[in-house]
């Protein structure tokens, strides 16, 4: 079974949610990053969440963004990520399944089938791959099924619900839902229609629903767990990550993840 | 001898889901996926409306002062010592390049759909204009995406979109040129997309923007094929265009694809070298990949990150182009070639000094290819270049170059 089911599994068993941080990769660099992924294992992160650094994320805000020109201008290779996961995940004790963001022109290039390969064997458990639409995902979401890869889709608040339909058959391991128009990056609020939307997906799946973009402070957090099966954060990791490095990046792990665990 | 094709087939490409052959579709996150379709409705009505055609053309021939003229240059003719060449002056339409035919469309299009707000990207600043004129005749506010490298350069531009009322926005990101300013657009678009058009400036993107692009640049073809027979009673032998995104290229091309007999050639930004990262021939030199929305050839490197590009001519100085000029590729309609830095300033001096016509910089580099091709053929016949824009916008940098400085860009 595939080690995000089996969490998810075992979460519900407990009825607890998933905490689930989004790291850069090769940000400040890629020695940095096995370091990284460890220490939020060590903080309590259920499942952890790794950015492929492109040079034109267009779903990003100006926290990733940023961070991925930083991994870029030192020369990072797709290879290295791959080799930081796999070293990260033979960690003795490290349980948290990880799973790659990536944009699809990497996929492309490499080759879908090259890359799934080279993902299975760098201990990846699934994908988001934020650019590739269900209309566009048939061939790659059969091409994951064959290889027991994730195909982790989005569904955003301007889904209608032909199209959520569509992109939860598709879809595997968990649903990434955005909670906001827009890109990523932190927010004061959380949007209301979230409740209403998170309920209309559940009549379609029995995926977990996992809420992303804009999550940034406990009280997001406490939030969500009347709604969601997981909580995703992004920006706000990344940018700590910027200005206190790995222990403050944890710390901010251990905050977050605090209303969870009572 | 090349004929009139009987009028224009239904479209056979893009396809439903915006394909060109296995080139263009979707590639964007899901939060555009609702304007796409909302957009691909709008214009799939709009394009069987005969109002709406009416008004574009409305437009075009009172504001824009359409149909721009197809011109026999004698003395270029004389100099290449071979085929007649015309020039098809798109340089002659109001703000001074074939941008704006695209731009009124969109502005059309954005009244239509009852939104209120508009957007665009641009490199050079040409395609800015374009829609800061759009945006002020069709009392829209609008914001324009653009490098912070390329506001530095190009100042008249800017001037004119804020005397337009438009805000020139600065794109800070990335290599601060015309593909982070298609990138912000973008990420702007995802936030603002239940009350905002971006009007896309070449035949670029997610679909259907590269067959709308197109459809609103075809006047440029179809106006050079009436005016070929009207002119010279035949349409032409060779058509030549520069292609960068590939606007100028794909509305000048589009109607002559039925038109076997006529063989259409796209020229591309050579650069300094052809080596990585020195150039910006992407269809020469690239691979398909997917790249602002769709699939298409592209400029990377062999993770799939997007090459860092050059060209003389800020215009073309772009890692992609558009779907349906790969599709065109594969199948062979269009014979695509590039003309370098060098070559292109050549094509600046020619035609400025013999026709007394100054190109944009992109235009040069047609203009080079298009001396090469008329070298080559008999004096009966006719090679038509389409002549997408004035070199005002240039001169500065041109005499920077002249000077013996090095490029700004």
């Amino acid at each position: 079974m595939n080690a995000v089911d089996n969490l998810f599994k075992q979460l519900r068993a407990e009825r607890r949610r998933a905490f689930i941080p989004f790291l850069t990769a090769g940000d400040p660099d890629i020695r940095a990053t096995v370091e990284l992924i460890r220490s939020v294992a060590d903080a309590g992160a259920d499942l952890i969440e790794i950015g492929f650094p492109f040079s034109d994320p267009i779903a990003d805000g100006p926290v990733i963004q940023a961070s991925y020109t930083r991994a870029l201008n030192q020369g990072l290779k797709v290879q290295q990520v791959f080799d930081a996961i796999s070293e990260a995940v033979k960690t003795p004790g490290f349980k948290p399944p990880v799973v790659g963001m990536v944009s699809y022109s990497l996929i492309h290039r490499r080759g879908p089938k090259e890359f799934l390969d080279a993902a299975k064997l760098a201990g990846l458990s699934g994908l988001i791959v934020p650019d590739l639409v269900a209309d566009e995902a048939d061939a790659f979401a059969d091409l994951c099924r064959a290889a027991d890869m994730k195909l982790i889709l989005l569904v955003t608040p301007t889904t209608s619900p032909e199209r959520a339909k569509h992109i939860v058959s598709l879809c595997s391991g968990f649903v990434y839902c955005v909670s906001v128009v827009g890109i990523t990056g932190e927010r004061d609020k959380l949007p209301e229609q979230l409740t209403t939307q998170l309920a209309q997906l559940r009549k379609m799946t029995d995926l977990p629903l996992c809420v992303g973009f804009g999550v940034s402070r406990p009280d997001h957090v406490v939030h969500l767990k009347e709604i969601a099966d997981g909580v995703i954060v992004g920006s706000a990791l990344v940018k700590k990550m910027e200005q206190g490095g790995i222990p403050a990046v944890a710390q901010l792990v251990r905050e977050l993840i605090a209303p969870l665990k009572v | 001898m090349p004929t009139l094709s009987p009028p224009a087939k239904p479209a056979v490409v893009p396809d439903l889901r915006g394909r060109f052959g296995p080139y263009g579709g979707r590639f964007v996150p899901e939060t555009l996926m609702f304007a796409l379709e909302e957009l691909t409705q709008a214009y799939a009505e709009a394009s069987q409306d005969p109002a709406f055609q009416a008004e574009f053309r409305r437009i075009l021939n009172e504001y824009v002062g359409r149909p721009s003229r197809l011109y026999f240059a004698e003395r270029l003719t004389k100099e290449a010592g071979g085929a007649r060449i015309y020039l098809k002056r798109e340089d002659l339409n109001h703000t001074g390049a074939h941008k704006i035919n695209n731009a009124i469309g969109q502005g059309l299009l954005t009244k239509r759909m009852k939104k209120k707000r508009v957007i665009a990207e641009t490199g050079a600043g040409q395609h800015g204009v374009a829609s800061a004129t759009a945006a002020a005749l069709f009392d829209l506010p609008c914001r324009v995406y653009m490098g912070s490298e390329d506001i530095r350069r190009q100042e008249l531009n800017v001037f004119k979109m804020r005397a337009m009322g438009t805000e020139v926005f600065p794109v800070e990101s990335g290599s601060k040129t015309l593909r982070d300013a298609v990138n912000e657009a973008m990420r702007e678009w995802m936030a603002s997309v239940e009350t905002t058009h971006y009007i896309i400036g070449s035949a670029i993107g997610p679909h259907p923007f590269p067959m709308m692009v197109r459809d609103f640049q075809a006047v440029i073809g179809q106006e050079t094929k009436e005016q070929s027979v009207e002119q010279f009673g035949r349409l032409p032998d060779v058509v030549v265009a520069c292609v960068g995104g590939g606007s100028n290229a794909a509305g000048m091309f589009y109607p002559f694809v039925n038109d076997t007999g006529v063989e259409l050639v796209g020229v591309e930004a050579g650069g300094r070298t052809n080596v990585y990262g020195e150039h910006a021939a992407t269809i020469s030199n690239g691979k398909p990949g997917v790249l602002h929305g769709s699939f298409s050839y592209v400029l990377q490197d062999d993770d799939g990150q997007t090459a860092p590009v050059h060209s003389i001519s800020a215009g073309l100085d772009y890692p992609g182009v558009g779907p349906e000029h790969s599709y065109w590729k594969d199948n062979g309609r269009v014979r695509y070639t590039s003309i370098n830095d060098a070559e292109a300033m050549e094509g600046f001096r020619v035609s400025s000094r013999l026709e007394g016509i100054l190109p944009a910089l992109e235009t040069a580099h047609a203009v080079v290819e298009t001396m090469r091709i008329a070298a080559k053929r008999p004096k009966t016949d006719v090679v038509v270049l389409c002549f997408s824009g004035r070199g005002d916008k240039d001169c500065a940098e041109v005499a920077r170059l002249e000077a013996g400085l090095p490029a700004s860009h």
